[in-house]
Formats: structure tokens, sequence, C-alpha cells
């Protein structure tokens, strides 16, 4: 690529620091150039090992201190925000409220949706899962001789393996968000559901664009590697024959859906080409217009700290000579609707605050899960897909509830995680390390007089052994954080020297 | 594939969630609307990357000509003002492609926000929106509404099939949080106040 694309670049204004919208709120630049870490390694149905994975992210220094900081920014850039609006705590309850109204008249509501959207023009497909999803996708697109199909970013095609199918079925697909692009380019899973490609140095990328698009492989510049994207991309969006989004909400009483985007790729996909098809899970629905507020507040709020996103689009029929599509595709979630403890994972609106706010998340980098869904809210929700497969996942987490405080739609993700061991233990999808760490746990707990007796042993113990036994591969709770100082005395110790002394002193 | 859509909502009304959840009634936020939705909608936009051009009492134009600062052509969507390229029914929306500077007439304003309404009908073909590399938007300050539950109140989503607010332009900061303008729509927004 040569420079004279890029006269924006020597725009007076690039170089001065923008904070709104996705930004960080302060300047972070990677200092070196690392390999990148690459995510968990999948072995067919074998349980994913997160914290191997983990691992190795850790281990790339530069990396996680870029993921750590950058996601810990978008959170108290979304504290910040919070502040400023008064009502909410107000809209964090009717969220939930009008979610779980939503998901408890579910069929009423698609069948409105489904009315409204076919008599404004829309043909509104259904799918019981990823697999008929890509083949109704593709039986559409063959009809219309489609080789070209652009794309917004969706978690559902992700989670149908969307690309890889029309790879094999020669249609080749072009994501047009930045993150996105990055990630397809480099072969590689979002590692988030908001920044795709956050886990990513600078330096990653130039050498991604260097093999892929022809940028400069000494450029690791931001503003150069978005221009390059942007001027190769724009060509494939102009000749492609059929544009593909995902949905944010879906407002049953008018037959709308929305998508929300910062750089523009919905309207992009949506409007240039003369085919737009929609995936949509069917738990998107919303009632009406009234709601719909409720969640463009919070979303882009809580996913970035940014009041709305640069664009919130709404669709409710095809425009003149265009043709529009929905596929309402279920994928396990109607299943998941008659899971007692699980379904209030269904009011996710995917923000990603969760993962922000996560210290699991922070250190091990999105794509250690080796799932679609990364963060707290994998956590809960990966298990419905394959019990066996993400079986340890639940246990990646501290149980510090951060994720529960930050949920725009007040998820109980912390207790559904603890919720979700119990599950599996009595599944017997438990791990065989955590089965004999269980049973001495379970006999010393269950005999007051034998806890008692280990505690003093336990303190004394952490006091005194050397760091290199307490932070070691087996203690993961080592990593990368100090064990909090241990008190001289038990508190059962501290009550009987203190209080039961007292007690008794008082009563003589 | 009707075989699907039956199955889905026969599972669905199999495992419905227990117990009645009334549908709530959502409050309009608006008791603390300041009077002056002018100040706050630019506020809020320039927060959002975009810029207020500065009116000329003499010439309403004036401003919108002078934010002309790159040569190539310009598509107008507002009787206002004339620009070199026109719209027809002809119009594909991949001709809008070239096009440096579109001005446009935003159907309503969202001071809370920042944000700009367009539909199909301020648009004339929908690309006008984010194609060009550049847009110029008139704004009438009587068609701004406080906040968003205001905005959902307007006649617009009943009345469109496609229809988008825009808050600043086009944004990414997917390279370690650096943001940068223009990402794939465009790379600058701004807005003049004009009745």
């Amino acid at each position: 690529m040569t420079a004279e694309l890029h006269e924006e670049l020597t725009d007076p204004h690039a170089g001065e620091q923008l904070d709104h919208g996705a930004a960080s709120s302060r300047p972070l630049k990677s200092r070196i150039s690392e390999p990148q870490p690459r995510g968990a390694k999948i072995r067919g149905n074998r349980p994913v090992d997160q914290s191997e994975a983990a691992n190795r992210f850790m281990a790339a220094t530069e990396h996680e201190a870029m993921h750590d900081a950058r996601l810990w920014d978008l959170r108290q850039k979304r504290d910040k925000e919070m502040h400023g609006i008064e009502e909410w705590e107000e809209l964090r309850n009717l969220a939930s409220g009008i979610k779980e109204h939503t998901l408890s008249k579910l069929d009423y509501y698609l069948e409105l949706f489904e009315k409204n959207a076919t008599a404004n023009g829309i043909k509104v497909h259904w799918a019981k899962d990823g697999a008929e999803h890509n083949a109704i996708v593709l039986e559409i697109l063959r009809s219309k001789g489609v080789e070209l199909l652009i794309k917004s970013k969706s978690m559902l095609t992700e989670e149908c393996g969307f690309r890889e199918f029309m790879a094999k079925n020669n249609v080749e697909v072009i994501e047009t968000d930045l993150g996105e692009r990055i990630q397809q380019l480099d072969d590689e899973a979002p590692s988030h559901v908001v920044v795709p490609a956050v886990h990513k140095l600078r330096t990653d990328v130039a050498s991604v664009f260097a093999k892929t698009i022809g940028s400069d492989p000494d450029n690791a510049d931001a503003h150069y590697l978005t221009e390059c994207q942007r001027e190769a991309t724009r060509p494939l969006i102009l000749s492609a024959q059929a544009g593909m989004t995902g949905g944010n909400f879906v407002v049953a009483e008018t037959g709308t859906f929305v998508v929300c985007t910062n750089e523009g790729n919905a309207d992009l996909s949506a409007n240039t080409p003369p085919l737009h098809i929609a995936s949509i899970g069917i738990e998107k629905l919303i009632p009406g217009l009234n709601e719909l507020p409720v969640f463009i507040r919070l979303l882009s709020r809580s996913a970035l700290g940014s009041p709305i996103t640069q664009y919130t689009s709404h669709f409710r029929g095809p425009r003149e000579g265009g043709e529009m599509h929905v596929v309402l595709v279920d994928n396990g979630r109607s299943e998941r609707l008659g899971m007692e403890k699980f379904w209030p994972g269904l009011k996710c609106i995917r923000c990603g605050a969760c993962m922000n706010t996560c210290p699991v998340f922070r250190r091990s980098g999105g794509l250690s899960y080796g799932a679609t869904y990364a963060g707290p809210i994998g956590l809960i929700i990966d298990p419905t897909f394959n019990v066996h497969k993400y079986r340890n996942l639940p246990y990646s987490s501290t149980m510090n509830g951060s994720c529960t405080n930050v949920c725009p739609v007040k998820i109980n993700i912390h207790e559904q995680i603890a919720d979700w061991r119990k599950t599996l233990a009595g599944e017997g999808e438990i791990s065989p390390v955590k089965k004999v760490m269980m049973k001495a746990a379970g006999e010393v707990l269950a005999s007051p007089v034998v806890y008692r007796a280990s505690l003093p042993l336990g303190r004394s113990a952490l006091r005194h052994l050397p760091h290199f036994m307490l932070y070691n591969k087996l203690n993961t709770w080592g990593r990368k954080r100090d064990i909090p100082e241990t008190p001289k005395q038990t508190f059962n110790e501290w009550y009987r020297r203190n209080r039961k002394s007292q007690s008794e002193g008082e009563k003589s | 594939m009707s075989g699907s859509r039956d199955a889905i909502l026969g599972a669905i009304r199999k495992n419905h969630i227990q117990g009645e959840r009334p549908r709530p009634a959502v409050p309009l936020f608006d008791q603390a609307a300041p009077a002056d939705l002018k100040a706050l909608f630019q506020k809020s936009l320039e927060r959002m990357g975009g810029k207020i051009l500065i009116p000329d009492a003499t010439d309403p134009m004036a401003p919108v000509r002078q934010a002309f600062v790159k040569p190539g052509p310009v598509v107008s969507c507002v009787p206002e003002f004339e620009g070199d390229m026109k719209i027809t029914p002809q119009t594909k929306p991949t001709d809008i492609a070239p096009v440096e500077y579109a001005v446009l007439r935003a159907a309503f304003g969202v001071a809370e926000t920042g944000s700009l309404c367009f539909t199909e009908k301020q648009l004339h073909v929908n690309t006008t929106g984010f194609l060009p590399q550049h847009l110029i938007v008139l704004l009438d300050p009587a068609q701004i509404v406080y906040n968003l539950h205001n905005a959902y109140q307007r006649p617009e989503w009943l009345q469109a099939h496609y229809a988008v607010f825009q808050s600043g332009p086009s944004a990414t900061a997917d390279i370690e949080g650096v943001l940068v303008h223009g990402a794939q729509g465009v790379r600058s927004l701004s807005v003049l106040f004009q009745p």
C-alpha cells in the first residue's frame, strides 16, 4: 500500500488523543513486539483446559498488561457514564423486568414480530440450530447467485460456524468490522463480544495485515492500519451481492430489528447490496418502542462507557427494489428457557461489561476459554451448548460477584457459576484433580474438630512456607496475585480470648 | 421451514418460565430536561466526535460551503443547497461511493446523546448516510428532543423502513484502544443549526 492513499494521516488533528466512543480514555501503547499467545487447544470433545491457555497468555507479559489495562479502562469509563445518569439502577431494573416479561411470553412476541415484519415485506425464516441457519442462508444466497457477501459483526453467526460453512460452499464472506476483520484475516475467533481483537497488540495487527492485505510490516500505527483496512475493504463492499447483519434488539409490536455499531457496518452491509439477511437469536425480542430506549441507553454505556454507539440502525422493511430476510435462530435457546436455574442467561444483551470487569478474563484473554462466549457470561452459557467440553469453565472465576454488579440486565452471573459447579458435580462432570481435592476438603469441612485443628496449621504454613511453594503451578490462586497476609489468630481463637472471656467475666 | 417454526414455538411453550411477569411501565425520565436543548445537543454531539458549524446571519449556506475543504463531488439532499451530483430514481446505492461531501437534513436530533435521525425520506438513497467521506447535516433546533425515551415517541418509527441514529462520525478503537474516525463510514460529521 502506498502512502498516498492515506492523506488523512497527515491531518494535524490525527495525532491527538480522541477519547469518545470505543476509545481508551488514556494513552495505552505496547512497548515491545512479542509473539501473540494463541487460545485454548481444542481437542474434539475433550474438556477445554482454560487454565493452560491462560498460563500462556500471562507468560506473554506485554499482551497481558495491555489487555488488562484496556479492559479495565473500559470498566472505568462505564462507571463514569453510570454516575452521570440518575435513573441508572431504575433502568437496570426495567431492563431485567422487560426481558423477563418477554421471555415469559416469548411464543406470543415471536409470532407478533413475524406478523408485523411480514406485513412490512420482510421474509421471516426459522432455524432450530446452526446447521439449519447456515442452510437457509445458503439457499437464499444461491437463489440470487451470490458469491461475495459482506457482513457486520454477529456473535450468533460465530455460534453457527457460519464463515467456515460458507467457505466450503464457495461463498466469500468479508467481515467489515475492523476487529472482526483482523480476526478473520488471522483465522482466529473473536476474543471478546464487543472488541474482537482486544487481545492483540498493534504489532500483531501489523503482521497480520502485512501478510494478508499488503500493508507495511514495519508500520504498526493504529491510524495507518485502520486506513489500510478501509481502503482494502471498500471495493469489496461495493461489489458484494448481499449483506448480512445480526440484531441487538427486535421490536415485536413494530416488526423492527435494531443493530448497534460504532463503525457503521450494519448500515453499510444492509444498504449497499440489493439483498439483506439478518440472523437473530430468538431471545432478542422486546415488546415495543417504549421499551427500546431502556436498552439503547444501557448497552453502549455498559459496554464501552459511551452514551450510545455511533450508529443505531433500525430496519423495519426492505428498501425500494431491495430484499430483506430475517432468520430467527433457536440453537439451544428454547431448551435453556426450561432450565430452572440457567434461563436468566437468556436476558444477556452481549455488552461485555462482565468480561471487562472480570479479573480472570482480563488476565487470561478471551481465547483461553476455547468457546464462542468467553468471560463470566461464557461460563454460564457455554455449558448449555456442551456440558462435557465446557465443564472446566465455571471454575475460571474468583466468585467476586463483580460481573453480577455491572450486568445491565441484572443476570445473577456469579450465582449461576456456583450453580453450574453444583450441577456439574452432580452429573459427574468434574476433573479428577478436583475430585481428589473436594474429597479431602469434604472430610476436613465435615468435622468441626478436624477443621479447627487444621486451621492453625494452614495459617502457620502460609506464613512460613517459602515463596516458591505458594506461588506454583498447583496453586492457581497464587497466579498473578499476592495471597493476603495471614492473620496471627483464627477467628475462633480471637473470639475465645476476647469475647468469651469478657462474657464470662460479665457473668461472674 | 414451517416444521422448525412449530418445533421452536412448541419447545418454548413447553419450557416457559414459571410465574407472572407483568410488562413494566417505562417512564420518560424527562423531568430534569433543560430549557436549552440546543446547548445540550451541541455538548453531546461534540463528545461523540461531531462538530458544530458557526452560523452566518447574512448567508445561511456559507458555513456549508466553507466546510468543503477537500476537492471532490458534493451530493445534496436538501433544497437549500445545490450539489454537483443529482440523485434520481435511477441512482444506485453504490453510485454514492465517489462522493466527498453529502449535505443532509436530519429528521430530528436527540440532546442526551447528540444523535441525528435519518430515514430513507432524508437520505433519498440510504447510502448517502455513510458512503460519502464527510457529512454536513442541517438540523432544525425546534426538532431536538431531550432524551431517547422522547425520541422513540416520534412518528418516524412507524413510517420509515430504514431509520438510523448517527451520533458523530464512524469510529473504531479496535487496535489498542486508539480512536480513529472513519472506520468504514464517514470520517467527519458537522452540524449546522438551520430551521
